[in-house]
């Protein structure tokens, strides 16, 4: 089985939203939650880059761990989903994830915050691939129908790479020497404990 | 003498502009432009997180990283299991061996049959408020750290999340009853609990729990002094560190809501035992207690033989003690 993970190549992210965007409309994610967004750090000064961030489907996922009812799980391939309706919005994941990935519908109101959203890589959640349950509680399933996530589908300069980690640390990896030069794969140590030399 | 001048300064630009035009085109061969970018690395060693700009609505996700969720992990699944669980199966496993070997406070001298008035129902109603608050408020509580591993397997998902959303948020909602009543608490009782050199004497007698022993004691005796001051202190530290969590991002990041949870959790397991040591001697840990709490009078033996100083008070022998009101019915039944 395939280790799906995430790696953005901020040297050739070029802060566009697309994959923002993207996200958004492919899940009909709820206002005011963003399963991805870009982070453009030193912004304006020289050295500026952007990254693209979503949850990064850790190796021994810190969510997971804390989640005081165990409403994580890791698929076949190695992403990490999560069931809404064990979820009781006590804020844990949220505390521990590294990438400020999990989110809650409702920030205030005494501390229910409702059901943890995030990122599913596209690969919905516990019930039945592309049923209308799933798409109104994690949105579409693209894996199920063999599609990698669509924030990475449609990254206009390729920066967003999903997919195979062997495969797509093998595609950065050319693009450095070829290049010459890379900024790392960024996350990927907090994430699954590796780098990429470059 | 300026027409010199002014060539040597033309030589000097003509000499300065064909260094520039042959170095040039060699050095942008070399270009790098990862040699002065942002190292991901470097952010984290310099700052612990990695914070920049989002162009979408939500600022807080400005922060990209901050891998110090990791301790806090450690934290909420390693040490604070340890702490509360030595803590609380401590206060337990100790509480009982004292119970089996030394066993209950007996009144020594007998009922005397009369009564004499240790609470008012407005004391009494602030207690149990408080009291049934703190019970749910550390059950639910505890669920949340031990629940997974102890319940979980036992009733099995479904079941365990549904408890939990409720505990939750009984959790959630008794926290203003039970902070007013922490309030209402350390105004009610700060006359009496300051501590003096009487209590000092207490300890030293070892309060009277071991042996035949029974040190003086105004209306409150140096154990219940500890309990009231880990009330409002325990008390009110887990109340502000748990709006903080209640609140998020009220006045906090994520990081100071991990503080907030560290602060929250000990706190609370201490609080915990050290509330389990005082339902049992409140209860069946010492004869005639409990109904200082229950009916609001005590035995007038009983007030003699663990508060004689505050019975003298009452019986108006001596001044009062801590310059408060104390209520006026010394009377019998």
């Amino acid at each position: 089985m395939a280790r799906m993970k995430f790696l953005c190549d901020a040297d050739r992210c070029i802060e566009c939203n697309a994959c923002v965007t993207a996200c958004k409309n492919e899940h009909e994610v709820p206002w005011g939650i963003n399963r991805r967004r870009v982070v453009t750090i030193s912004d304006g000064k020289p050295g500026e880059r952007s990254i693209s961030m979503a949850c990064m489907h850790c190796t021994d996922a810190p969510c997971a761990a804390v989640c005081p009812v165990n409403c994580f799980y890791t698929t076949a391939d190695a992403v990490v989903l999560h069931s809404k309706d064990l979820c009781i919005g006590c804020g844990y994941c949220f505390y521990a994830c590294p990438f400020g990935a999990p989110q809650y519908p409702k920030v205030g109101n005494f501390g229910s915050r409702g059901k943890m959203d995030k990122c599913t890589y596209c690969a919905g959640g516990p019930e039945a691939d592309g049923s209308k349950e799933e798409y109104e509680k994690y949105g579409a399933n693209r894996l199920a129908e063999g599609k990698l996530p669509l924030c990475a589908e449609m990254c206009s300069t390729k920066s967003l790479l999903a997919g195979d980690g062997e495969i797509i640390a093998q595609i950065y990896k050319e693009r450095v020497m070829k290049r010459g030069y890379g900024s790392g794969a960024w996350g990927w140590k907090t994430a699954y404990r590796e780098a990429i030399e470059s | 003498m300026t027409s010199f001048g002014r060539f040597i300064r033309l030589a000097l630009g003509a000499w300065a502009l064909l260094i520039c035009v042959t170095v040039a085109p060699a050095s942008s061969q070399q270009v790098n432009p990862t040699a002065s970018s942002v190292k991901e690395q470097q952010l984290l060693q310099e700052l612990h997180r990695i914070q920049g700009r989002v162009s979408i609505p939500d600022q807080r996700s400005g922060v990209l990283e901050q891998p110090q969720g990791r301790e806090w992990r450690e934290f909420r699944n390693v040490t604070l299991p340890w702490i509360g669980g030595i803590a609380i199966l401590g206060m337990i496993v100790g509480i009982v061996i004292f119970y089996l070997t030394v066993g209950m406070v007996r009144l020594e001298a007998g009922r005397s049959g009369r009564a004499i008035v240790r609470f008012n129902a407005f004391e009494r109603f602030v207690h149990w408020l408080t009291a049934t608050c703190f019970i749910v408020l550390a059950i639910s509580g505890l669920n949340i750290t031990f629940g997974r591993p102890l319940l979980l397997p036992l009733i099995g998902f479904e079941a365990f999340s549904e408890w939990s959303q409720w505990a939750k948020f009984a959790h959630n909602y008794l926290s203003f009853p039970f902070t007013i009543g922490v309030v209402v608490i350390f105004l009610m009782w700060i006359g009496g609990n300051i501590p003096s050199k009487v209590d000092i004497e207490w300890a030293k007698r070892g309060g009277g729990l071991i042996g035949h022993d029974h040190p003086p004691a105004y209306r409150f005796n140096g154990g219940q002094k500890m309990i009231y001051w880990i009330v409002v202190v325990g008390g009110g530290l887990v109340s502000a560190s748990g709006y903080a969590l209640m609140f998020p991002f009220y006045g906090t990041g994520i990081e100071g809501m991990q503080m907030a949870q560290i602060v929250h959790s000990i706190v609370a397991v201490l609080f915990v035992a050290a509330m389990i040591a005082h339902i049992y001697i409140g209860t069946i840990g010492m004869e005639g207690a409990f109904e200082a709490m229950g009916t609001g009078e005590v035995d007038v033996n009983w007030a003699r033989e663990h508060h004689s100083l505050w019975l003298d008070e009452q019986m108006g022998r001596t001044g009062p003690n801590d310059g408060r009101p104390q209520p006026a019915t010394a009377a019998a039944e």
